[in-house]
């Protein structure tokens, strides 16, 4: 009887003991020292960002040249372009271009005109891909980045107040001055069908032109 | 003399822009045993200089994937980002360069492009820009121009589209909208007038992601004219280009 009593309370005495300490004593401080242990060097963590950089992947200008409209003579042209450099080697431009159109020779032998309004004008996008980089040496002391590139696209034509799917392509040079302005020298083809002087006549529109450029 | 006075204040103030310019270059320190100097942007251009592990550098500018760099003693020159990225930051953090990648590909925001390709026998050329509520559903608009052989249209549209499984490099997607076709007969045919209607279309299509910001795009469209003839017109297109997200 006596033994049954005494392991009774042996057993209430761990019960309660352990129940006094379990949560309380040991567990809550620990955590919350952790969690303060755990929280404080975040707050002093900074954000890491990538660095900002001045990029000069847009270039930008103008230009002026010959284009001959195929029957319809060679005249001044003058244009916009804009390009994107996605890789060293890969650009993207659109440009936007205007010529005059002369008189054919059927207009000029009939005294006709097909058409009154003898404006040409062009817009395309078109890829660019350079190659043969090199340096142009001005004497000793100065030398210049250039580029060949070829370029093709498509587009439209609007000739005779009509518009026209056009294909162009062709070859330049660009040749840096500073590393923000560039000269080009730009042969282009733009190729579009016409019924202007016969059912549906591809033609070929060839375009020389010179252009500055700036990077930013 | 108070022009003068003004003009010399706004010198030095210009002055004093340009050279605060001049110090906001980010700095980084060369971690490998040395990193090169070529003289221009581009791989085949010679290599003048090196700069040696712990020399600091500024980044001046960048092009494409060329670095404009200036030493410690004053030289200029291009690195490549394959050994920028080896570069550390003054804080001691490896140097990182926002090009994006196939994650910010899967959760871009913005994206734009350019696609061509074929509209009922026509040549169509479409710019198009979208707009990304989450990786699945983005608002898009774009405008083509329609060129065929008897009639020019230009073509302006609005829609949804619903990316199937943004994470994979390849994702189809399904699209649906509306839009208004204008049409501009050939003045060689000398007959019907131009005129505008309302389109519907539905679609589908690929986007492939191909390397940093850009993606390749191709998809169908079957688009409805409502006209106001007895019949709607139907047109398929087909058409592919290149976009670019940010």
């Amino acid at each position: 009887m006596e033994r049954r009593v005494r392991v009774l309370l042996l057993v209430f005495a761990l019960l309660a003991g352990c129940a006094s300490r379990g949560p309380e004593d040991i567990s809550i401080p620990q955590s919350e020292q952790e969690a303060a242990q755990i929280i404080e060097p975040e707050v002093q963590r900074r954000e890491v960002k990538p660095p900002k950089i001045d990029k000069e992947n847009w270039e930008i200008g103008g230009y002026a040249g010959i284009m001959s409209i195929e029957d319809f003579g060679t005249n001044p042209v003058y244009g916009l372009r804009a390009a994107y450099h996605i890789a060293e080697d890969l650009f993207v431009e659109a440009a936007v271009g205007r010529t005059e159109a002369g008189l054919s020779s059927i207009e000029e032998l009939a005294n006709v005109r097909v058409t009154q309004n003898r404006d040409l004008t062009y817009y395309n996008i078109s890829f660019g891909y350079n190659f043969l980089p090199g340096e142009i040496f001005l004497g000793k002391n100065y030398a210049l980045n250039s580029q060949l590139y070829v370029i093709g696209g498509v587009g439209a034509t609007r000739f005779a107040e009509e518009d026209n799917f056009t294909v162009n392509f062709g070859a330049g040079v660009r040749v840096l001055a500073t590393d923000s302005i560039a000269v080009h020298f730009d042969v282009r083809d733009h190729i579009f069908a016409t019924d202007l002087l016969a059912d549906n006549q591809a033609t070929n529109n060839l375009e020389a032109h010179l252009g500055f450029t700036f990077f930013f | 003399m108070r022009w003068f006075a003004v003009l010399a204040l706004s010198l030095l103030s210009l002055h004093a822009a340009s050279t605060n310019a001049e110090e906001r270059y980010v700095e980084v320190v060369v971690a490998d045993p040395f990193i090169e100097l070529h003289t221009g942007p581009g791989r085949g251009y010679p290599v003048f200089h090196v700069a040696d592990r712990g020399a600091s550098i500024e980044i001046l500018k960048r092009r494409t994937d060329w670095f404009k760099v200036r030493t410690e003693d004053r030289r200029e020159g291009w690195v490549h980002r394959s050994q920028m990225v080896r570069t550390l930051q003054p804080t001691g953090e490896q140097t990182e360069f926002d090009d994006g990648s196939r994650e910010a590909f899967t959760e871009h925001r913005w994206e734009a492009g350019v696609l061509a390709g074929d509209f009922g026998g026509a040549s169509v050329i479409s710019l198009y820009g979208a707009y990304s509520f989450n990786p699945s559903l983005s608002v898009e608009m774009g405008a083509s121009h329609v060129l065929g052989e008897f009639s020019n249209s230009y073509l302006a549209t609005a829609g949804v589209t619903h990316v199937f499984v943004p994470e994979w490099r390849a994702s189809p997607f399904f699209t649906l909208g509306t839009g208004v076709i204008h049409t501009d007969p050939k003045a060689t045919l000398g007959e019907a007038e131009d005129r505008t209607d309302q389109v519907g279309y539905v679609g589908g299509g690929v986007r492939v992601y191909i390397t940093r910001r850009f993606m390749f795009r191709a998809e169908y469209r079957s688009y409805v004219l409502f006209t106001s003839r007895n019949e709607n017109e139907e047109i398929d297109e087909w058409k592919g280009g290149f976009a670019f997200f940010f």
